[in-house]
Formats: C-alpha cells, structure tokens, sequence
C-alpha cells in the first residue's frame, strides 16, 4: 500500500510540476515536450487506479499521434514569442477582470457544491464489478452498445472533417511537373530523340 | 411499421436515412467528379423531402431511441420539417449560383446535408452528449461552408472567425454541461430535470445553467454573443448566407427551447431573467446597429439577430403559448429570410454579384416583379399586417403579455418599429429612387419559384393560417406534456 500511495503522489506532482512548466515554458518545444511527460504522467494514475486501457489509449493516441503532430506544427510555425507578447499590457485590465469574476464564481461553485440526492438513482452508466468484467470490455460493452448513437454520431462528425479537410485545401493547381512512372514507361525513343542531318560547316 | 428495423430504431429513421443518402451521394460525387454538382443538388433536395416525408411518416414510433438519447415527440418532427424545408429551399438557391461563381464542387451539397443531420440530431436530443454532438456535427460544417471561396481573402476570414468563436462557445457550453453533470449525475434531459426539480438546485446548477444558456445564445446569435455574425454572413459566398440565415436558426432556436423547457423547467425562474435580457438586447442592437449599414448581407445579419430577439421573447415567457408563438415565427421566419435571400442572389450586374443597398434604386422600374417580391418580403420582417411577419410578431407579443411581461413586450414592439425604419429605406430605395444599372435576368428558373413560393406564403399567409397554427400548437403542447 504504502508502495502505491509513493507512486502516487510521484505521478501527480510531476504531472503538476509538468504542467506548469507547459505554460511558463520560453521555448514552445520545450513546452510541447513537457506536455508529452504530463500525458506519461497521467497514463501512470490511471494505471493506478486499474483503468489500463485508458492509460494505454493515452500514450498511444496522445503522446503517439496528437503530442508529436503538436511537435511538428510547433516546429513549423516558428512563432514569435516576441510578438505574442504584444498588447499583453492592452488586454491584461480587461482580461484580468473576467479572470478574476471567472475565479470568484468557481470559489463559490466549488464551496457550495452540492450533488442532487436523486443523482445515485441516475447514474447513467454504473461501473461492473472489476472482477467480473476487465474496463477494456466495461468500455466496449457500453459504447456499443448504450452509446451507439454518440458513437455513430462522432463517426459522422469524423467523416465530415475529412471532407472539409480535403474542400479547403486539395487543390489542382495547373503547371506542376509530376512524375508519372506509366508515361515514362510507356515512352518511346521516337518521342524523345530527334535526329537531324546537319550539314557540315552550315549550322543547325 | 417495418419488420427490418429494430422497433426502437424506427424514431431515428429519418436521421439514419439522411446519413446514409451523405455517404451514397458522396462516393456518388467522388467518382463522377465536379462536373455532376449539379445532378447532386437535386439528389441532396430530394433526399431532404424524402427524410421530411420519413419524419411525417414514422410519427407513430415508439417516441424514444438509444435508450432515451433520441428523442421523436410533435416538438421535435415540426422543427425538423422547419429544418429540412430551410435546407431545400437554401439548396434550390444555391444550385445555380454556385455554378456561376465558380464554386460547384460536389462537396457543396454534401455539407449543406452533413450541417441538416447535425440540425435534426440537435432538435431530437435528449440528453447533453447528444446535444453536443449534433451541435458540433453542424457547427463543423457551417464553418467549412464560411470558408468555402478559399481563393477570395473574405471568405477563409469569415470561416476562421467563426471557428474560433464558435470552438469557445461549445468549451463554454460543455463547462456548463459538466457543471450540471456534476450535480445530476446524469446526462439524460428527464434525469436533470428529476434533480433539478427534486431539491433545492445548489449555485453549481445555476453557474452550469448560464454557461449552457451562454453557449446557445452564440449558436442563435443572440446578442452578447453575436459579434461573428455580421462578419460571417459578409464573408461567405451569398449562398451560403442564406444557408446560415435560414436553417441552422431553426435547429438552435429549437434546442434553446427544448433545453430550457425541457429539463430547466424546474428552475424557470432562474433562466427567464436572463433571456429576458438577452432578448431586450438582441432586438434593440438588431434594429439600431442595421441602421448604419450599406451593405445588404451585413443588414440581413442585423436583422436575423433582432429577429431572433423577438423569438426569445415567446421564449422568456415559458409558457405553452410562448413556446407556440416560437415554433408559428420560427415558420414565417424561414419562409421570409428565404424570399429575401432569393431577392439577393438576384443582384447581379453584369454576372458579377452586387452586395450594395444602394444598388437596388429604382428596382421597381427595370424589375417590378423582382421589386414587388422584395417590397412584400422587408414588409413582412418589418411586420407590417396583413403579412406573414407581423403574426409572428404577435403571437409572441400576446404569449409575453399574457405571462406579464409587459415591458418586454412594450420594448418589443418599439424595437420592431425602429427596425421598420431600414426595411422601409429599402422599399423607399426600390420605388421612388432614380434606377441605376438593371440586374441581370434571374440566375437560374429554380430561383424565381422559390420567390414565387415564399412571397405568396408570406403574403397570403393570414388567409389560410391554420396548418401552420395547429401543428406549432400540437408540437408546444408536446413539449409540456410531461
């Protein structure tokens, strides 16, 4: 027990330290990287409390595919720090007033929290025994089936960002040399090569 | 009905039908080409009947689907005919102009259809994820639609300033939706209304509420939250425009009601307040700020957003009357916003569009048809009796009267004369200025039915209102059943 209450006071207070670091961070890459060890961080408290496939769905999908397509952007972008910052002094009145109702209003949420005595007969989606059935097939048992229609309705929205990926951006755009390896396969000496009798001492 | 379809499928056929008819008329469109956008119009207008024919015809299923997710009552099929006649008569507009401008791609249609399921998935929801993701199903494809002329500098604007704004209104609305998770422990609409209506409501639940409240408003651009809407409706394609006007209006304005009726109503008390102001707001911006303005589609903007204040009006008023006097203005709304969209895409000079207000002076002599039609059309979003837009206008003054908010009334109704003022300048324009250059004739035939449609509807509509009053009536009484 003891071993598990180390590990988890290791993982969240590096995931917190990381996350700090993710904002205050000068480099946006060395931001993007601390974020990478948040997810790993989180992934470790998951496996803590037995939720395996979310911890693993974590690091493939999130450190795998989203922290590195972040790392590429980053890297491509080039942002400047500099000019980020301007108007930083325009907009901090402004912005640190609604900061400030917004944190006024969550101290007030979070003192006052009360859940609704009714709520233990709702819960839309108890947990199975762990016992019984391993969270992989927990999950999958619910999404299939009590949420079939979110699910089949995230796949619409999916496709759709796929086509209006391809709308705004595939475009034909005339005048670009490609390589077509049928035509270059296909073509002959005859095409390419023409060959000329120069007569001597006159030129072409 | 059917003997193929699971029982407690046959609610949702109309939504598995059109999503089905996306996918066929996309492999349609990508192996045929650009060259069939036009034939794949039609199809995309044909399925839209047909999915309004499948909603009429499944209208004695089970009622619920996805256990409770899914929700079919009178309330739900009457806005989705709204939504589904919003995006056919948008489609039938855009068919030729998109040819003429030189935006027909296959694509078009398909993402008009892609936002009309995230609009009946919307109007069907209930339950908060649901309602997330047919928000968020049709927002996506109305920001690609903003910035569908991605070779003009104005239109990617547009769609970016859309997607920015819109991407922090749904964080606002799933902040507010955890909220109110977080107390119900629930997610379903009956659910939240049970602990909402069970105990004392804790400040949490109000704070979710707002943020909720904050989140649609922006979808409905009403008025703290309308700053994209005159920008947007500039900077898209004419056509688009008038899509953005017409349909997804009616699916928003419906979630608002059914949100806020539906598993708020326990806590009336707390919401109307705050939709009563942001109704105030949005009518008097609505008809101050279009004062000023020169260009046609910024004024169309202005005045959705008023329009959409007086909606809120039978809103506030939480009562089966104002929800009935919502869903009538919600019909008349779209027949007129359609006419006067027609009217617009009928503004070219020389095959070139022309944004301009100015440049419908003299209409009446070089066009008198196209005049006339307009003329009925700003008369009636002006609300002048006997059209169509002064009964919508008074079936939510009467349901606010009724449930003693007078002064929102009385605001209402001064509002809504301000207003007249602009629509007034345009039939001033059209009739008794000198003519300048005459349009060209109408793009396409399809264009002057729509006009021919919409304009008798609006003008005629105080001689047979019944259909439309009776099925808003059943479709509120639907909603306070339970």
């Amino acid at each position: 027990m003891i071993l598990s209450a180390i590990a988890f006071y290791g993982f969240s207070s590096v995931a917190i330290a990381a996350g700090v670091m993710v904002i205050s961070a000068r480099n946006p890459v060395h931001s993007v990287l601390f974020l990478i060890l948040a997810f790993f961080n989180a992934a470790g408290l998951f496996i803590l409390m037995g939720a395996e496939f979310i911890a693993f769905i974590l690091v493939i999908v999130y450190v795998g595919a989203v922290a590195v397509l972040f790392m590429f952007v980053v890297m491509m972008l080039d942002i400047n720090l500099v000019e980020m910052r301007q108007g930083f002094l325009q907009y901090l009145p402004i912005g640190g007033l609604i900061g400030t109702v917004l944190l006024i209003e969550l101290i007030f949420v979070v003192t006052s929290w009360a859940v609704a005595p009714e709520s233990g007969g709702l819960l839309a989606a108890k947990a199975p025994a762990l016992a019984e059935v391993h969270n992989t097939e927990a999950l999958g048992r619910l999404l299939y089936t009590k949420y079939i229609y979110l699910f089949q309705g995230a796949g619409m929205i999916l496709l759709l960002a796929m086509v209006g990926a391809i709308v705004l951006t595939l475009r034909a755009r005339p005048g670009v040399r490609r390589q077509r390896i049928g035509d270059q396969v296909e073509l002959r000496r005859e095409d390419v090569i023409e060959v000329k009798n120069v007569p001597t001492g006159t030129g072409i | 009905m059917t003997a193929w379809i699971p029982e407690q499928m046959v609610s949702a056929l109309p939504e598995v039908f059109l999503a089905l008819s996306i996918m066929a008329l996309l492999m349609i469109g990508v192996f045929r080409g650009d060259g069939h956008t036009r034939a794949i119009g039609w199809f995309a207008v044909a399925v839209t009947v047909v999915a309004g024919i499948v909603v009429v015809g499944t209208s004695a299923g089970p009622g619920e689907a996805f256990g409770g997710m899914f929700i079919a009552d009178a309330f739900s099929r009457y806005a989705k005919i709204l939504a589904l006649a919003g995006t056919a008569l948008a489609l039938i507009l855009s068919i030729s102009y998109i040819e003429q401008e030189d935006l027909a791609r296959f694509e078009y249609p398909i993402l008009i259809l892609f936002a009309c399921l995230g609009m009946m998935m919307m109007i069907s929801a209930n339950d908060l994820i649901a309602l997330y993701i047919g928000l968020e199903l049709q927002s996506l494809a109305l920001y690609v639609l903003a910035a569908y002329r991605r070779d003009s500098l104005r239109s990617p604007e547009a769609g970016l300033k859309y997607f920015v704004l819109g991407a922090l209104s749904s964080g606002m609305l799933l902040y507010g939706a955890s909220l109110v998770y977080g107390f119900a422990g629930t997610t379903g609409f009956e659910g939240i209304a049970k602990a909402v209506g069970g105990s004392d409501s804790s400040f949490g639940v109000l704070v979710g509420l707002v943020f909720i409240t904050a989140g649609l408003a922006f979808k409905v651009s009403a008025v703290p939250f309308h700053m994209w809407t005159p920008d947007v409706y500039e900077g898209s394609p004419t056509s688009v425009t008038a899509f953005f006007a017409i349909a997804p209006k009616i699916a928003a304005v419906a979630l608002f009601v059914r949100v806020l009726v539906g598993p708020f109503a326990p806590i009336a008390a707390q919401w109307q307040q705050v939709v009563v102001l942001i109704a105030i707001l949005s009518m008097v911006l609505g008809a101050f700020a279009a004062i000023n303005q020169h260009n046609i589609k910024r004024l169309m903007a202005y005045s959705s957003i008023g329009h959409v204040g007086y909606m809120l009006v039978g809103l506030a008023a939480g009562t089966q009357a104002g929800v009935q006097g919502v869903l009538i203005y919600l019909a008349i709304y779209l027949a007129m916003t359609a006419g006067a969209f027609a009217c617009i895409l009928c503004m070219r000079v020389h095959g070139r569009m022309v944004n301009d207000i100015d440049d419908l002076a003299g209409l009446a002599q070089t066009r008198p048809l196209l005049a006339l039609a307009m003329g009925v059309f700003m008369f009636s979003l002006a609300g002048i009796p006997p059209l169509a837009g002064f009964f919508g206008k008074l079936y939510v003054f009467l349901a606010a009267v009724e449930a003693g908010l007078y002064g929102l009334a009385v605001i209402g109704v001064l509002a809504s004369v301000v207003a007249a003022f602009y629509y007034m300048r345009i039939v001033k324009l059209m009739y008794f200025d000198e003519p300048g250059e005459s349009f060209d004739r109408l793009p396409g035939r399809e264009v002057g039915f729509v006009l021919a449609g919409t304009g008798l509807f609006t003008a005629f509509f105080f001689i047979v209102p019944s259909p439309v009053l009776s099925a808003a009536a059943t479709a509120a009484k639907s909603l306070f059943a339970g």
